[in-house]
């Protein structure tokens, strides 16, 4: 068996150990060492691909392997990884394992919960690994269903409405989606070979304009739907507020990458001149993403909605990124993605640990936690700064990598948008401090909140390998951004060729 | 050449101390802390002062003037090809003299916390939120390129905020520093806008090549425009905004009287010496391109400089908090920095006001530290920050009282101490270059006489107050700090910075002009004598003048009603014009279609679910009318 399968096969291991534990508390440690072996993989991965460019490998994908799957149809299962998918397999295992242990306690059909989030991450890491449409589509499918259930039994509120909201939300650009890439696969035998779904022979495959018109909007669209692009985003805040919280952390932090990175991987990546040509349109759409997501998050009084509404805007930037199609916005948007995804599966973290205490998540009764945990406490200040984009953290060098990006595009249109984007640090620091100024500071609200206790070892760990990640990507970014960098040549290459035609 | 790469430790050692000090915060005993960081930054303060040694009189002969150098710096991440971020530390005569003016204030402030904050809940995390500080406002002064300096900005930016909430269960201490961080961030909202733009067309951060006067950007600018205007001057006035912000400009000005909620060790270090002036070093980082390349955005600097120097000194006659006195003071004195900038030329002589401004800041920072610290020695004393419960105090605290007199004399201009000269040089650099300028500093200075001495005369002499416990002088490690600065307000005026830190770098000769120089003192004197009828003793002459000038009264107690005026944007059009609607929108219209998307499903299949109902004979009955139609259908279009 090759390397990255295991990516797949480890938790799906897991998965039946787990269908042999007896109790919650074998459950959970089967869960946290499937998954730990999962991150050390994905860190071994981290290595092996640096070391094998190291060597001098300059295939487009490193540790590739085809093996037909659907020969009709010339379905493959065909696995390889780049620079990008190697970052994102890194988000991914960091958040399923903090996930794990922030789901110490679930105790509630613990089993089925933890073999729900682990089917999940499965289809997460079999979509990153993927390089044919199909199979690509399959784990997504995978990875997007078990939300339901996870919601709608371990959720809270009003869940089923959630739970329901968001699948349906997400399944309607499943279909869109679909019909994208199948319209993809019928237009993939233009330059003369035999159809295919393997993206890497789409992609030297010229499709038609008036196909690419079709279908662009529809791949672009269909995954901009789980990355929360306006205005398709409100299974967002209603499904976060209602989802246990390993699940907030892994939609928010993992799932919803998916969307971004299938958007520029699938959508950017094979339809290059669709996209020159209609970016301005998802660029305004995202633009505002941006901008009203901030501004959405001042007036809400839900710490998840405030969380969710800044992910729409955080999101947005990543796909506003894309669409800037140079290299270094591109780089930002994979960083931005990185960045996001463990800032916001800290939030959502420390939302679930407040919440697992005082019960409220309304900020108005919540009142100086810094006092009576204080490490939680800290841990929240400082998923606040990253997310304000304090230097030093990651959320600065990925907003800056996208402004600095976006604002060599040589139009002035993409400039003024630019400036309109950045104008949301302010916004972000607004909803950020009003959040820590409530919460943590000033006075307790409640005297009952005097009598809990501070952040248990499990959630040190989980929160603590986050504040790691965040801390070390902000400080060091440089190997990342190299290693994004190198693997954005193709889809730059075909953007600029778009150009040229 | 001398190996200056030592100085990267001047950097890493407060970033140390604060990852030390914080992780180990609870663990360690307090105190401990509050040593270790001290003597830590003792050491760095050595540094600094070798530093400076080594550069300003150790160069290598024959050199005749200062050169930047950069010993050292590692690429922290690429952009593009072209456009990179260093992280470095460049030393030139602006950057030493910062490194000299940050680290002796923060030893001051490091030493005079040991006393002040004895006993105080969170003494170890405050030790560990100054080596933040001391490390972030270094790493800004010794930036090799202006995306460095935005990253220290925003780290000094945090360090002042978490001080200024550092008594985080006090409501009045955290909305003062929310509102601190959200002005400021707004300000740097134009920075960053400035930078892209400025990148945009120099294609580089770093200041070496940004500055060269025949360097690529100042010889050839842009041919770029944006709404009539050239992108550079946008690019410069916007990076001049963020400046204003943090140098608490008007109209960016708002939160510097509220950051007095922090300790007041806080506010002399952060909010009076150093973090303040960093908008004042920034334009003097990037002078050359305003003076050659956008010289309107330079007037703009000097007009916001005069401004802010007045509107602020007007404030500060009726305050009667003393640290917000001082506040406006500060931003009084930075608007003479500012507007000394805004006046100069470059090279040799004409580099006057450049000289000068430079020169203030670094007085500035000595008299303004000691005067906050003497006010923080005074608060202890008393337990209040108000000077109407003040009086007579001169006999409880007799060292705060002397060097705080020392202190006040410098402010005022009086020779020989620093001030005197430092303030001369602006003026003399604002007369020959806009004389409606030079006209409203004189007025200051007389201002600035009169508000400091009836600061001095409310709290020191005047009516004798009753106070509960019998206020006493504060323990060594408080008035030591003093002493040593009082030492250096009375002779730092004596440097000759006109042979060290100058616009180019070459050295120049100074004239005293006694025009200007003996008529400034004259209004000081006036400033002083009428603060002395007024408050000296207890009189009812200010009162009296309140009344009478009641509206001009008000509105400077009220200072200006700026406050009010953010407080309605921000409250009334931004939460409830802006954001309510947004959330409104998101909810009522934006889900609610998607509600209705699902809802228009519903009804559909609710309709037509009726078809199958698994009655045979209704399918059978549908199933023969489906036949029939399509049979006709077919007849008829086939013979037709």
């Amino acid at each position: 068996m090759d390397f990255l399968t295991l990516f797949v096969v480890v938790p799906v291991l897991t998965i039946f150990a787990i269908v042999f534990t007896k109790n919650m508390k074998q459950t959970r440690l089967v869960s946290a060492i499937g998954m730990g072996v999962q991150l050390i993989l994905a860190i071994a991965l981290v290595f092996m691909y640096l070391a094998e460019r190291e060597a001098g490998n300059t295939a487009e994908m490193v540790f590739s392997h085809s093996y037909v799957w659907f020969e009709s149809l010339n379905i493959q299962y065909i696995i390889g990884v780049d620079g990008i998918s190697v970052a994102m397999i890194l988000l991914a295992a960091i958040v399923v394992l903090t996930g794990i242990f922030a789901s110490w306690q679930v105790d509630f059909l613990p089993r089925e919960f933890f073999i729900s989030l682990i089917f999940l991450s499965a289809g997460v890491f079999g979509f990153f690994i993927s390089l044919d449409l199909f199979t690509m589509f399959l784990f997504y499918e995978v990875a997007v269903i078990p939300m339901y259930l996870l919601i709608g039994i371990w959720g809270t509120g009003p869940k089923e409405y959630s739970a329901m909201k968001l699948t349906l939300m997400l399944m309607g650009a499943s279909a869109l989606l679909l019909v994208g890439l199948l319209g993809i696969y019928f237009n993939s035998n233009a330059g003369g070979g035999d159809l295919t779904f393997n993206i890497l022979e789409i992609a030297k495959v010229n499709i038609p304009m008036s196909a690419q018109r079709m279908f662009f909007p529809m791949t672009f669209i269909g995954f901009g739907v789980l990355g929360a692009l306006f205005p398709f985003h409100t299974w967002s805040p209603d499904g976060h507020a209602s989802a246990p919280t390993a699940v907030s952390m892994l939609h928010a932090g993992v799932l919803m990458k998916l969307g971004g990175y299938g958007a520029f991987r699938v959508a950017m990546y094979l339809m290059p001149d669709a996209a020159q040509e209609m970016a301005w349109i998802f660029l305004i759409l995202t633009g505002i993403s941006v901008v009203y997501g901030a501004f959405g998050a001042i007036f809400q009084k839900d710490l998840k909605y405030i969380n969710a509404y800044s992910s729409v805007s955080h999101c947005g930037l990543v796909l506003f990124a894309i669409l800037m199609m140079n290299k270094t916005a591109l780089n930002g948007a994979i960083l931005q993605m990185i960045s996001h995804g463990l800032m916001t599966a800290l939030f959502f973290a420390l939302i679930g640990m407040i919440y697992g205490r005082t019960h409220t998540r309304m900020i108005n009764q919540l009142g100086g936690l810094m006092k009576i945990m204080p490490v939680l406490s800290v841990s929240y200040v400082i998923a606040g700064l990253a997310s304000l984009g304090l230097p030093g953290l990651s959320g600065f060098i990925a907003e800056m990598t996208i402004f600095f990006g976006a604002f060599q595009h040589p139009d002035v249109f993409h400039r003024v948008l630019t400036i309109t984007a950045a104008a949301s640090i302010v916004i972000t620091a607004v909803y950020i401090l009003r959040v820590v100024g409530q919460i943590l500071y000033g006075p307790v609200t409640n005297e009952h909140y005097l009598k809990l206790d501070d952040a248990h070892w499990y959630e040190r760990v989980s929160t603590g390998v986050l504040i790691v990640a965040i801390a070390g990507i902000g400080i060091a970014p440089l190997w990342l951004s190299d290693m994004i960098n190198d693997s954005l040549n193709p889809i730059v290459h075909q953007l600029m060729q778009a150009i040229v035609k | 050449m001398i190996d200056f790469s030592y100085t990267v430790l001047i950097l890493l050692i407060p970033l140390f101390m604060f990852l030390l000090i914080g992780l180990t915060s609870g663990k360690m005993k307090p105190a401990l802390s509050g040593y270790i960081g001290t003597l830590a930054m003792s050491v760095v303060t050595l540094l600094s002062y070798y530093t400076a040694y080594q550069y300003f009189f150790n160069r290598p002969a024959g050199t005749e003037i200062f050169e930047k150098i950069v010993p050292f710096h590692t690429v922290w991440v690429h952009f593009t090809d072209t456009l990179y971020v260093d992280l470095g530390v460049l030393l030139d005569p602006i950057s030493v003299m910062m490194l000299v003016v940050i680290t002796t204030v923060s030893l001051m402030v490091h030493i005079y916390s040991i006393g002040y904050m004895h006993g105080e809940k969170g003494y170890s995390r405050f030790y560990a939120f100054l080596s933040l500080f001391s490390f972030s406002m270094l790493g800004l002064v010794v930036a090799t390129n202006i995306f460095q300096m935005y990253m220290f900005w925003e780290l000094v930016g945090v360090s002042s905020y978490l001080l200024i909430s550092f008594y985080y269960e006090k409501p009045t201490a955290v909305s003062a520093g929310k509102k601190a961080f959200i002005v400021t961030r707004f300000a740097d909202l134009g920075f960053l806008i400035g930078i892209l733009i400025l990148s945009y067309i120099s294609g580089t951060f770093n200041f070496v090549e940004l500055t060269d006067p025949q360097g690529a950007l100042i010889t050839q600018g842009t041919s770029l425009t944006f709404m009539g205007i050239s992108a550079l001057t946008w690019a410069l006035t916007l990076i001049f905004m963020g400046g204003a912000g943090k140098s608490a400009m008007f109209p960016l000005h708002i939160w510097l009287p509220d950051a007095m909620e922090g300790p007041t060790p806080v506010s002399a270090l952060i909010h009076a010496a150093t973090m303040v002036v960093a908008g004042v070093y920034l334009v003097a980082r990037l002078f050359p391109i305003y003076y050659f390349v956008v010289p309107d955005a330079l007037t703009i600097v000097a007009y916001v400089g005069g401004f802010t120097s007045l509107f602020a000194a007007v404030i500060a006659c009726t305050q009667t908090d003393i640290k917000r006195v001082l506040a406006f003071s500060t931003m009084s004195q930075i608007g003479y920095m500012m507007l000394a900038l805004g006046v100069s030329g470059y090279g040799g002589e004409h580099g006057l006001g450049y000289m000068a401004s430079m020169f203030h800041l670094f007085t500035h920072a000595m008299f303004k530290a000691l005067l906050f610290l003497g006010a923080g020695a005074i608060i202890h004393a008393v337990h209040t920050n108000d000077m109407n419960h003040m009086g007579g105090l001169r006999k409880y605290l007799p060292i705060t009282h002397i060097t705080f007199l020392i202190a006040t004399l410098t402010i005022s201009g009086m020779p020989p101490f620093s001030a005197y000269f430092s303030k001369d040089e602006i003026l003399v650099a604002a007369f020959e270059h806009d004389k409606f300028l030079f006209f409203i500093e004189y007025a200051v200075s007389g201002i600035t006489a009169f508000y400091m001495f009836r600061l001095y005369f409310n709290v020191f002499w005047g009516k004798s107050t009753h106070y509960h416990h019998t206020p006493h002088e504060s323990p060594l490690t408080m008035t030591v700090p003093l002493m040593i600065l009082a030492v250096a307000s009375m002779f730092t005026g004596f440097i000759p910075f006109n042979d060290l830190v100058t616009s180019n770098g070459a050295a120049f000769e100074l004239h005293t002009d006694w025009s200007v120089a003996i008529p400034s003192v004259a209004i000081g004197l006036v400033g002083i004598a009428v603060a002395w009828i007024f408050y000296k003793k207890q009189s009812a002459i200010p009162d009296k003048l309140a009344v009478t000038f009641k509206y001009p009264y008000k509105w400077s107690f009220n200072k200006f009603y700026i406050d009010e005026v953010y407080l309605f944007v921000t409250k009334k059009i931004i939460f409830n014009r802006i954001s309510a609607p947004v959330a409104w929108f998101d909810r009522h219209v934006v889900d609610a279609s998607m509600n209705g998307i699902s809802w228009v499903t519903n009804a559909i299949s609710d309709q037509i679910k009726g078809l199958q109902s698994g009655q045979l004979q209704k399918y059978g009955f549908v199933f023969v009318s489906g036949v029939l139609i399509l049979t006709f259908a077919f007849v008829y279009f086939l013979f037709n």
